[in-house]
């Protein structure tokens, strides 16, 4: 930092410090300058120099208070353990069932559910080619398939999150499964995850849309709905994560999250909702990669910036709506195929970053996710790696270990600089829902991805076993994938039809005709709209069909 | 079509794709850049093309190499394409696969013609010099 040496209180500091600047010049002649991801130079050494307690209140303050650096509760781990919450998806109903029972006995204690990726691009099991189905998550198209999925579970027990973006027919299917079973909906609880549909634009094409007004519309409704109804449901999740996977800076990934937060609160707001009756139900989900300080600097950073655009631009009051409350996973970029039992120690590296940066909930990737959907062994292996950082490292013990570290407070304060950079570029466009619609962000990222893969080609960066130490290997330990069986596959295909048959037909006509009509109206909601149709047996892919014929089908953004 | 000596003076012509359901594409994209930034002439669509609008697209750019990337399980959709080409009288046109492949689908795609599988950490000069390879392989048939 270019700041002017500051005369500390300290004797001897001023020449031991001269001193040892002499010496480490003398021993390193060429001493060459360390940038983070995020562009950061990163000093040697760190001392009061840099950072100094004297900004302790300004820059900290106590766990569960403004700024909130140290952490958004009082107690942090120690009062309450994050959630390990492990993604999963596999195969048909009956497989993820199973798995889900596993995994609990593991030690997870929240869920993640994955759908195949047909029910990502809007489709159900009868409209693709089989060969894919239920090869990269689970085949749910109905109420039907989620009561399997969730046999013998208490849904209102446990927190299940759902990759379910809008117009968020599984948690549809969820609360139909609920309404069957008379538990409450106020005592359903979880995420919905993927909601952030601007990432989407941006980043993961992985999922179909609904043009890009129309997905503001519905995501909006969705927010009303469950905060009318589903009062323990978070309807968004607004994703860093894919910004990061995509190429941006951890900084950048930040900076976009947040811009695109205060997008949706601000769409909220002009709809008239209160912003401390939705802020407290807003969260957030990261990417944390293996740049370990980085990484740190990042969460800190962000939750500082959060309590702080929430309270001055969003004039929110209730302590709860300041709270930047954050899933995390470990980043899969980082994997890598060569040697892949490395990837073990970087899944423990990242993890490490994200407890120290203070989450709430963990996911640690398998080591194996280079070559495939997890397999249980890998699974499990993850899953560990979290109970080993909480029972035999005691990393839950102390709340925010790091804080008052002269790098970690001065990066964070750097980080936290950059963040504020490329807000105020996005609100120089016009805020995020702009920047997106005119590619900026698009074209941040792809320079972005492009930079970083030019360190690792030349050498720079270096990442073992691909452009360092590599070894001879033969090809793979790696146990074969259990892909689904494709008799398994096409019983289920047969049910579904046959569960189609089944439906009074002019229910479900009714259903979709007043789902239609919903979203040609101006001020009708069309998530409530979406609840009664999946309460009926109305599809997920004929409720995205519907939504696509009335509200336009979203282009993929791409600028290449 | 042009004639064979055109094409054999002209950079090597590379499809750079993605089919099925997945949409992940960053390795695409980047690889579509430096391919570019290493004096191959580029066509790159979005994801989620089908088969056939691949094959038509290879068909009226006359490209020399497809590749496609793959990151969760649409490698699987490989051998269609490949059939697709050949019905299309388009055998000469070499087909790369680059992304996530399990071993035991790898030898499947080679099986069914794909020239290559590039994995995660594939360096970029050697994704350069095989496309190089196939290019002129393409032509020379």
């Amino acid at each position: 930092m270019n700041q002017e040496p500051m005369q500390l209180p300290l004797p001897g500091f001023e020449n031991a410090r001269a001193t040892w600047q002499r010496d480490y010049s003398k021993h390193i002649a060429d001493d060459h300058a360390i940038r983070n991801r995020s562009g950061i130079q990163v000093n040697a050494l760190y001392t009061p120099h840099d950072w100094d307690s004297e900004r302790y209140m300004d820059d900290l303050g106590f766990p569960g208070q403004l700024p909130m650096t140290r952490g958004i509760y009082t107690t942090m781990h120690r009062g309450r353990p994050w959630s390990q919450r492990q993604l999963i998806g596999l195969g048909t109903p009956e497989d993820y069932n199973r798995r889900l029972k596993s995994i609990f006995k593991a030690g997870a204690s929240a869920i993640s559910l994955i759908p195949c990726n047909s029910v990502y691009r809007g489709y159900d099991m009868d409209e693709v080619d089989p060969l894919l189905l239920g090869t990269c998550g689970t085949i749910v198209n109905s109420v039907e398939d989620m009561d399997i999925f969730l046999r013998d579970i208490p849904i209102d027990q446990i927190s299940a999150a759902q990759n379910d973006p809008l117009p968020f027919t599984l948690l549809a299917f969820v609360l139909a499964v609920a309404k069957r079973r008379g538990i409450p909906w106020e005592k359903v609880t979880g995420t919905s995850n993927q909601s952030d549909y601007i990432s989407h634009f941006v980043a993961n094409h992985m999922f179909f849309r609904i043009a890009l007004p129309g997905s503001r519309r519905v995501l909006t409704d969705h927010i009303e709905f469950t905060n009318k109804h589903v009062p323990g449901w978070n309807p968004v999740s607004v994703v860093g994560q894919h910004m990061q996977q995509a190429g941006a800076t951890p900084a950048e990934a930040m900076a976009f999250t947040l811009c695109t937060a205060l997008q949706y609160a601000e769409d909220c707001m002009a709809r008239g909702m209160a912003p401390d009756t939705f802020l407290p139900r807003f969260t957030f989900f990261f990417d944390i990669s293996v740049s370990f300080f980085e990484e740190i600097a990042k969460l800190r950073a962000g939750r500082r910036v959060w309590s702080r655009v929430t309270r001055q631009r969003l004039a929110a009051k209730d302590p709860r709506s300041w709270r930047f409350k954050f899933h995390a996973q470990t980043s899969g970029v980082d994997l890598t195929r060569q040697q892949p039992l490395n990837n073990i120690a970087r899944v423990t590296l990242q993890a490490m970053a994200g407890l120290f940066g203070g989450l709430q909930s963990l996911h640690t990737d398998a080591f194996d996710e280079v070559f495939s959907t997890p397999t249980e062994e890998a699974a499990r292996v993850a899953v560990s790696t979290q109970n080993i950082l909480r029972h035999e490292a005691h990393l839950a013990d102390v709340i925010d270990p790091l804080g008052g570290s002269y790098y970690v407070e001065t990066l964070t304060n750097e980080m936290e600089q950059q963040v504020e950079t490329t807000m105020a570029k996005i609100d120089d466009a016009g805020g995020m829902y702009k920047a997106v619609e005119s590619g900026l962000v698009q074209t941040m990222i792809g320079e972005s991805a492009l930079a970083f893969q030019r360190q690792v080609d030349s050498g720079e960066q270096k990442i073992i076993g691909v452009n360092a130490y590599q070894v001879e290997e033969t090809p793979s330990h790696h146990a074969p994938l259990k892909r689904p069986d494709p008799a398994v596959t096409a019983t289920q295909l047969s049910r579904f039809k046959a569960f189609k048959q089944s439906r009074n037909q002019a229910r479900i006509r009714a259903a979709l005709d007043t789902l239609a009509s919903a979203a040609n109206s101006e001020n009708e909601n069309i998530f409530a709209r979406v609840v009664e149709a999946a309460d009926v047996g109305v599809t997920h892919g004929e409720i995205v069909a519907c939504l696509r014929r009335e509200m336009g089908v979203g282009q993929p953004l791409v600028v290449a | 079509m042009e004639s064979t000596s055109n094409r054999s003076q002209r950079p090597p012509k590379i499809l750079i794709t993605k089919i099925g359901l997945d949409g992940h594409d960053r390795g695409s994209r980047v690889i579509a850049t430096q391919l570019r930034d290493a004096g191959m002439e580029v066509v790159y669509t979005g994801p989620w093309q089908e088969i056939l609008a691949v094959v038509k697209l290879a068909l009226e750019e006359d490209v020399d190499v497809i590749g496609i990337s793959a990151l969760a399980t649409d490698h699987l959709l490989v051998p269609k394409l490949m059939d697709a080409l050949r019905s299309a009288d388009l055998a000469h046109v070499r087909v790369v696969v680059g992304g996530i492949v399990p071993p035991e689908d790898e030898s499947a795609l080679l099986m069914a013609g794909v020239s290559k599988v590039f994995h995660p950490g594939s360096s970029r000069d050697e994704i350069v010099s095989d496309m190089n390879r196939l290019a002129s392989e393409a032509r020379s048939r």
